[in-house]
């Protein structure tokens, strides 16, 4: 069952002025209800301009973005997807607990749901005893984790993750992939995650959508066999680096591109 | 609590320093004035330009006039509280057409490029010139049953001080919320209202406390201002005109009036800070400045 659909999609900024940017062209991609697909490519290449478009925040200049059987405007208003960014975006002014039951709240839900839920979010993530502390009172690493437990407290069949590892330090970020594959896994929910970090991508993926720019588009789509269980000896593995090697030459390819448009705008 | 410990004592510290300049200031000052190149610079420091602080102080506790039973304190006092009332409704006027605007100028661009360079000029019109305009016009007014009260009119020029600041600052914390709050907040679909009140609001209360604080004693000037030009009975404003006509026989008696004024200042802060404790003790301490 495809959890995502996206056909023929493209993104053009500015059409028709001297500024147009063919932010993407003909976009296609399916991805199935449990999988774990990473976007990576390099700056430009339209990684996140994919991501607003499923997420129904950019409409896309033509083709059809489909999401859990919907359109993507229908999804939106339904949050079949919850969404997390680079930056935690936690609400200073709201305390743990009250920044997981937001998305909640805008839907309606009454109180004594709402609490609930957001305990039992809470659990998921391994915070419980942090439910009344304020966002700022906690490290970059636990704002993730509420961050990730508010997308997913309406539980929805969609996650949508912008990077959202960038600003952690290294260690906290492969704690952060073993627990983000872990808590999709026990609420089977499939993922669309953009990353510039080839071993995330990998780590984490079922499918590795390889991304170009100029104009942006998918080069590559490779899938990765790791197996449903992933452990940190999982990281040491062969197949591990080997699907490494395969993204970064698969990139490697969309660089020497780039280098190349580069060239020809220099001689403009 | 050490916090407030230390700031109360600041605060009796500098009371004394002044007090001290300006005791310290009537020993070594020229009693007759300075003059530098033929212009008076220095002011005199004789007890009829420059009374004691303890004649001043002592002042409150003799009659207003001569054989009344009336002491200057009690009249002191309730033109005080009078004014306060008056800057109280000026400001709480203020603060509802300034937040008006605000809302409506970052909900419609186009209200804000029409309509912000005329808040602006209006900050340039002389509050004076204004103050017998407003007494004019709400005289005129008759809404059904309602007639203007004379005091209403300081009230409004109070209003007219206040709402400025208040409308700007509020402006620009509305404005303030991070784009990926407003973002997340669409992706979850949220209205407008939803956006403005979960996120644009609760993300401009760091603006809008320093704002009101500016409101506060714009109302406060603006009342007392219009005590004194139009002439209303009642106020501190009034009283310190009155008192001040009598400055070379009874020097102290404008001064106790003057202090009035201040007390009725420092009360309106004193409010509005403590909204600002109230508001911002569960923000990050960076921030509440």
């Amino acid at each position: 069952m495809s959890a995502l659909e996206v056909v023929g999609a493209s993104k053009i900024f500015n059409q028709g002025t001297a500024k147009q940017v063919d932010a993407l062209v003909d976009v296609n991609l399916t991805v199935n209800s449990g999988q774990f697909v990473s976007l990576i490519g390099p700056s430009g290449c339209g990684k996140s301009t994919l991501l607003r478009l499923i997420a129904n925040l950019l409409e896309p200049t033509s083709g059809s973005v489909r999401v859990n059987k919907k359109t993507a405007a229908q999804a939106r208003l339904d949050q079949d997807y919850g969404m997390a960014f680079q930056q935690a975006g936690l609400f200073d002014w709201r305390t743990v607990s009250k920044n997981i039951e937001l998305p909640l709240e805008l839907k309606g839900w009454d109180k004594a749901k709402r609490e609930a839920r957001a305990k039992e979010m809470l659990e998921l993530v391994k915070l419980p005893e942090f439910a009344d502390l304020y966002p700022w009172q906690l490290s970059g690493g636990m704002q993730q984790r509420i961050a990730i437990a508010r997308a997913l407290a309406a539980h929805p069949p969609l996650l949508l993750m912008d990077e959202p590892f960038g600003a952690l330090d290294e260690m906290t970020r492969e704690y952060m992939q073993g627990e983000l594959l872990r808590i999709c896994g026990e609420t089977a929910t499939t993922v669309v995650f953009v990353t510039h970090s080839i071993p995330e991508a990998v780590y984490l993926s079922n499918r590795v959508v390889v991304m170009s720019p100029r104009p942006g588009r998918i080069t590559a789509v490779i899938d990765v066999d790791l197996g449903s269980k992933r452990n940190e000896d999982t990281r040491a593995a062969d197949g591990f680096f080997r699907s490494i090697t395969t993204v970064r030459e698969a990139l490697r390819g969309t660089h020497a591109e780039h280098a190349a448009a580069n060239a020809i705008r220099g001689v403009e | 609590m050490r916090r407030i410990a230390y700031r109360s004592s600041m605060f009796v510290v500098a009371i004394a320093s002044v007090v001290a300049l300006w005791e310290f200031y009537k020993i070594v000052g020229p009693q007759d004035g300075g003059k530098l190149f033929g212009v008076s610079i220095l002011p005199r420091a004789n007890n009829t330009a420059m009374p004691h602080v303890w004649t001043m102080l002592s002042r409150y506790n003799r009659p207003e006039v001569r054989g009344s039973d009336t002491k200057i304190w009690s009249v002191v006092l309730s033109g005080t509280l009078f004014s306060l009332r008056l800057s109280l409704v000026g400001f709480f006027l203020g603060t509802t057409i300034g937040v008006g605007l605000a809302v409506l100028m970052s909900r419609f661009k186009v209200v804000q490029r029409g309509l912000l360079p005329y808040l602006v000029m209006s900050q340039t019109v002389p509050l004076i010139a204004l103050a017998p305009l407003v007494v004019s016009w709400g005289g005129k007014l008759e809404i059904g049953s309602f007639v203007w009260p004379r005091w209403l009119s300081a009230s409004i020029l109070g209003t007219f001080l206040a709402f400025f600041p208040i409308a700007v600052g509020t402006l620009r914390g509305l404005a303030s919320a991070p784009a990926a709050a407003v973002e997340l907040m669409d992706s979850y679909a949220a209205s407008w209202k939803q956006i403005l009140f979960k996120l644009r609001f609760p993300a401009a209360v760091p603006f809008m406390v320093p704002a009101f604080k500016l409101g506060a004693s714009g109302a406060v000037v603006g009342v007392v201002v219009a005590e004194i030009s139009t002439g209303l009975k009642g106020g501190i404003g009034r009283l310190i005109i009155e008192y001040a006509r009598e400055a070379t026989g009874d020097p102290a008696k404008v001064f106790t009036a003057v202090f009035g004024a201040a007390a009725l200042g420092i009360t309106m802060s004193g409010l509005v800070a403590l909204s600002d404790v109230l508001l911002m003790r569960n923000r990050p301490k960076e921030t509440s400045a």
